[in-house]
């Protein structure tokens, strides 16, 4: 019962561990980022479980239906989502200035790169 | 672009509607979902799809970049300013209770104002973002006509 | 949800970009309807909104400057998934202890989060907790927030806009 129970959490920690590898093992910088993104979207996933209520609804207050669902964790999450747009596009730009810099994106070509350079002086 | 006539007539359909929707879940963000964030998302949305079909040169005609880069900061300033506005009314910040004789009504009114503040600069900051990496593209591919 | 793992395991596989940007629209826009059914209708719309509408267009764009192919050695190093792997099992082995998934007495659900339920309609009189709580309970923590996008904003603006050196 406990782990069909919390079945959700399984979920939000597995595609957690997915976004992580994608985050440590690919070298591609663009791959890198959908993968954070999967990763911070699984901790939504989980902040979102939690605040569920069994036979809950929308913390919407109308005619006294009842019980809602706990609003405090949709109102980090929504902040959150925000944030991790921006700063997904922060990241966005900081990799097409590493194209232009470098012309490639793939993490073992910039560093087999920086050390011609290093080489060379 | 020209080739897209139906894309080009559809969007201009819906291009409206959206803009209409998102100004919607701004004002109605109090009583069902929605408020500045996705406001400002949905607005920015609406403006970039605009961009993606009509091209950056006349998305620029419609959002100048000047007034875009006024409006990121407005927004920001709008939210604060409520802020000092409770302070100078006798309040602490952001302490909505003092906008208006009657709290509640106080605490509407500064909700109101904030969410349009955090639309604002939502919105001004996302069609920015999109303006900076079009234009990017737009100078590179310029660039590599010649060599591809 | 099973359609999440799917995706997920899909961006992990696809080597194409472009499939991956679009994969990844995909999975936000999957969460955006597990959020309506575990109801967070405000997350779920800002999820569909942001994560299927602005984050795939941004990646788009900068497909568009950096190219398609993902063409790094796969390294099928042991490190990283025995380090996944690891932390993975360590956090499941948590999950028996959390409270059961839906019941009304675990913690989150008593402590702050009544009063904010409770007080709502009378003391600021709008039927929408969540805004309430973003806007004014908690309206320092939204004021931080709009500063961090205004940030990235000018971060990004800085980053790309400015006039290009000449080089060689």
């Amino acid at each position: 019962m406990s782990a069909l129970g919390n079945f959700n959490y399984v979920i939000a920690i597995t595609l957690a561990m997915i976004g992580f590898y994608v985050l440590i093992e690919r070298g591609n910088l663009i791959k890198k980022l959908v993968g954070l993104n999967v990763f911070q979207t699984s901790v939504f996933l989980l902040y979102i479980s939690m605040g569920k209520i069994e036979g809950g609804t929308p913390p919407i207050h109308y005619d006294g239906v009842a019980p809602f669902s706990n609003p405090l964790p949709h109102v980090l999450i929504l902040t959150a989502i925000v944030v991790a747009v921006a700063t997904l596009s922060v990241g966005l730009a900081l990799v097409i200035r590493i194209r232009e810099a470098y012309g490639t994106i793939e993490e073992d070509e910039i560093r087999a790169l920086d050390d011609q350079l290093g080489d060379a002086e | 672009m020209n080739e897209h006539l139906i894309l080009r007539v559809v969007i201009k359909f819906l291009i409206p509607f959206i803009l209409l929707f998102a100004l919607y879940v701004q004002a109605h963000g109090d009583y069902g979902p929605g408020g500045g964030f996705q406001a400002g998302v949905i607005f920015s949305a609406g403006l970039i799809l605009y961009g993606m079909v009509f091209g950056l040169q006349r998305l620029r005609k419609v959002a100048p970049p000047k007034l875009v880069l006024t409006f990121i900061a407005i927004g920001l300033l709008l939210y604060a300013g409520v802020g000092f506005v409770t302070m100078l009314l006798g309040g602490t910040f952001l302490d909505y209770g003092y906008l208006a004789d009657i709290s509640t009504h106080g605490h509407h009114y500064g909700i109101i104002l904030i969410e349009l503040g955090v639309g604002i600069t939502v919105a001004s900051v996302m069609i920015a973002i999109f303006q900076t990496f079009t234009e990017r593209t737009e100078e590179n591919t310029d660039r590599n006509v010649g060599t591809r | 949800m099973l359609f999440l793992l799917l995706t997920a395991a899909a961006i992990v596989w696809v080597r194409n970009l472009f499939a991956v940007v679009i994969l990844s629209g995909v999975y936000s826009l999957l969460m955006a309807g597990t959020f309506t059914i575990l109801d967070a209708v405000d997350v779920a719309f800002t999820e569909a909104a942001v994560g299927a509408g602005i984050s795939t267009v941004l990646l788009l764009a900068t497909l568009a400057l950096v190219g398609q192919e993902d063409h790094g050695q796969h390294r099928r190093a042991l490190g990283p998934i025995a380090i996944v792997a690891l932390a993975g099992a360590m956090l499941i082995y948590a999950v028996p202890d959390m409270p059961r998934f839906g019941s009304p007495e675990a913690p989150i659900h008593v402590h702050v989060a009544p009063r904010y339920i409770e007080e709502t309609p009378n003391a600021i009189g709008i039927p929408n907790v969540v805004t309430a709580v973003l806007a004014d309970y908690r309206s320092f923590d939204t004021l931080g927030e709009v500063t961090v996008i205004f940030t990235a904003g000018i971060g990004v603006l800085l980053l790309l806009a400015g006039k290009r050196r000449k080089r060689k």
